[in-house]
């Protein structure tokens, strides 16, 4: 990679013209200076519409370009005006660059060349469809100010306020416990002081009958003794068995995983299918843990959280989103500012949370692509996790349960039409369910 | 009064045993060499492999067993206008199955092409995503080689899903976004 860099540098030096993406927060400066000093006259080369103009930019540009960010090509803030006042370009070169580079890179265009192989020669793709004014409104658009980032002073002044209200609660709590205490001793006080009346004036105090007291009439009594023995073995065997049927069992099993992934955002917010990640739960036994390029087919693009998001997980769950996506770039090797892989990766240890023990067999494909069962059905509903727990209980009693109550899908299932149609005549029913297919045979989990 | 203690000192006890529980633990086995494997576990980790995890690449050049064609076209803009022009299905209109196609498209593409394949995913709907382009889009001029072989290899910011869908699968998949661009061009 740093091979690569170095030549594009030389590369720059040789032909004497600026590379200007390469350094970007300072072309950025730069920019915003001289955008500043000629924002003024600058919008009136001609007219297009903003607002058109970002629709245009959405559905055109966007899966390879953004405003502030080198992607799979340069960022386009203020494209038009560093075209002209640094390389000399003016409009006609963009319409012919976005109608058709290839055919502009071909007639030979140096800086069209230039920005080819700058960009490892991705090409860019044709747009014949945009017009003049398609192209003006997107450039209008481009030449909009980068909007000031919103402080977070809303989540802010929200929390402070929530701090301010548990202090307030702690301190009502605390002044009550205080006068509690108070009034306890002015109690015992004014009954001692009434004792001590009753002795001066030599009143006696009525004093209890002396009778056997409860536990010894208890300790005499050998049938109570016997019923209470008894009660006590059967109260003690129940907990005993609840303890020791447990053991094993990991349910609500939450542990903390090494990058915070949230199930509630990816599954639940944005609705990606289960299996996009865990792909292999359709076609083998495992699910599968998704390996990071997975993560990569969006992340690549998503390198940070909505502003929306990132307050909500730092209020609600004390997680700073982005930091996790920075976690995913550092273990999957992605160098976000040259938009590259640098090689160096390092495997992240998730912790495994739903794990059959090695005598139970369970296979997915079976359960997920032949049966149909929703994945939801034992993992419980993971679209609202936000962080990832054991929901079922993995018990052989739980599979069971499930086996005996779940009738076959037959329906568009040519898998079981035949199979169904004899075993439904020798049971005598309508709908078979899964035990009556053999799911209880030892021999189907046990070998 | 020394029995209220002892109650209190046993209670103590048990509380501090249960909560001993925690759900950022595993529970404990009984008998843990009949819950774990002796062979290695997909995911385990142990210092017989490189790196220190099990799950490993398969060699390079290994083949799956069954139908096996290797993919040769390479990932580079040649490689890409040579499949556009050239590359076609290894399904026959017998294999085609729409059904299959449709499911496996929603699961994988449609989250940010558009269950119509207008470019209009949830993703991209809720802007996490942009510019997603439909497949009638006349500047790409999607042809089935060129499907396949984004798919493979992904393209731009789009990623490659070869380990996620079979030979056979992204075939499927190829068919279903044809009839897609179909449906969108009339």
């Amino acid at each position: 990679m740093k091979k690569s860099y170095q030549s594009l540098e030389d590369n720059s030096t040789n032909t004497m013209i600026q590379v200007i993406y390469r350094k970007l927060t300072a072309n950025f400066l730069n920019l915003g200076l001289v955008f500043l000093l000629t924002i003024s006259t600058s919008l009136t080369a001609q007219e297009g519409d903003p607002a058109k103009g970002k629709t245009l930019f959405n559905t055109n540009c966007a899966s390879c370009h953004q405003m502030d960010k080198k992607m799979t090509g340069p960022a386009l803030r203020d494209l038009e005006l560093r075209l002209e006042e640094e390389l000399g370009l003016d409009r006609e070169w963009i319409n012919k660059w976005i109608r058709n580079s290839a055919g502009l890179i071909k007639s030979g265009d140096a800086y069209a060349n230039q920005i080819y192989n700058e960009y490892n020669g991705t090409a860019m793709t044709a747009f014949p469809q945009l017009s003049d004014q398609d192209i003006s409104d997107v450039l209008a658009y481009t030449a909009q100010p980068k909007a000031a980032p919103a402080v977070a002073a809303g989540p802010a002044a929200n929390s402070g306020g929530g701090d301010s209200d548990g202090i307030s609660n702690k301190l009502i709590l605390g002044a009550l416990a205080i006068l509690f205490v108070l009034l306890a001793m002015a109690l015992l006080m004014v009954r001692k002081t009434l004792n001590r009346f009753a002795e001066a004036k030599g009143i006696d105090i009525a004093s209890e009958d002396k009778s056997i007291p409860i536990w010894k009439a208890f300790i005499q009594n050998q049938f109570l003794i016997l019923v209470t023995v008894i009660l006590l073995l059967l109260a003690s065997a129940y907990f005993v068995f609840g303890y020791l049927s447990q053991i094993g069992v990991d349910q609500g099993y939450e542990p903390v995983q090494p990058i915070h992934y949230s199930h509630k955002i990816h599954a639940g917010d944005n609705g990606i299918d289960c299996k996009y990640c865990h792909s292999s739960a359709r076609v083998s036994k495992q699910s599968g843990i998704p390996s990071l390029n997975i993560c990569m087919n969006c992340h690549k693009s998503i390198y940070e959280v909505s502003e929306d998001t990132q307050a909500e997980g730092i209020n609600e769950y004390g997680v700073d989103y982005n930091a996790e996506i920075k976690k995913l770039y550092a273990a999957v090797g992605w160098d976000d500012d040259e938009q590259k892989y640098t090689g160096e990766t390092e495997p992240v240890k998730w912790v495994r949370i739903h794990n059959l023990p090695d005598f139970a067999y369970f296979n997915h494909s079976q359960h997920v692509t032949v049966a149909g069962v929703e994945c939801q059905t034992c993992h419980g509903p993971v679209e609202d996790m936000e962080v990832m727990y054991q929901y079922a209980p993995l018990t052989m009693g739980w599979c069971i349960d499930c086996h005996r109550k779940t009738e076959i899908n037959v329906k568009d299932n040519a898998y079981y039409t035949k199979i169904h149609e004899q075993l439904s005549k020798k049971y005598g029913v309508d709908k078979l369910t899964a035990a009556q297919m053999g799911g209880l045979e030892c021999g189907k989990c046990h070998y | 009064m020394k029995s209220l203690f002892k109650i209190i000192v046993v209670l103590t006890v048990f509380a501090s045993i249960l909560s001993c529980k925690k759900d950022t633990r595993p529970n404990y086995q009984f008998m843990p060499n009949m819950y774990e494997s002796v062979g290695y576990e997909t995911y385990a980790e142990s210092d017989a492999f490189p790196g220190g995890v099990e799950a490993q690449l398969p060699a390079e050049g290994s083949i799956p067993r069954g139908d096996f064609m290797p993919f040769e076209i390479e990932n580079t803009n040649d490689g890409f206008l040579l499949a556009k022009e050239t590359l076609m299905t290894s399904l026959d209109s017998t294999q085609v199955d729409s059904e299959r196609g449709k499911e496996l498209y929603n699961i994988y593409c449609g989250i940010c092409h558009g269950n119509k394949g207008k470019g209009q995913g949830k993703l991209v709907k809720r802007e996490k995503i942009l510019g997603v382009p439909g497949y009638d889009d006349v500047g790409r001029a999607i042809t089935e080689g060129s499907i396949y072989h984004t798919i493979y290899y992904g393209k731009n910011a789009m990623g490659s899903y070869a380990n996620q869908l079979n030979e056979e699968e992204r075939w499927q998949v190829v068919d279903y976004v044809l009839k897609l661009k179909a449906d969108l061009e009339k």
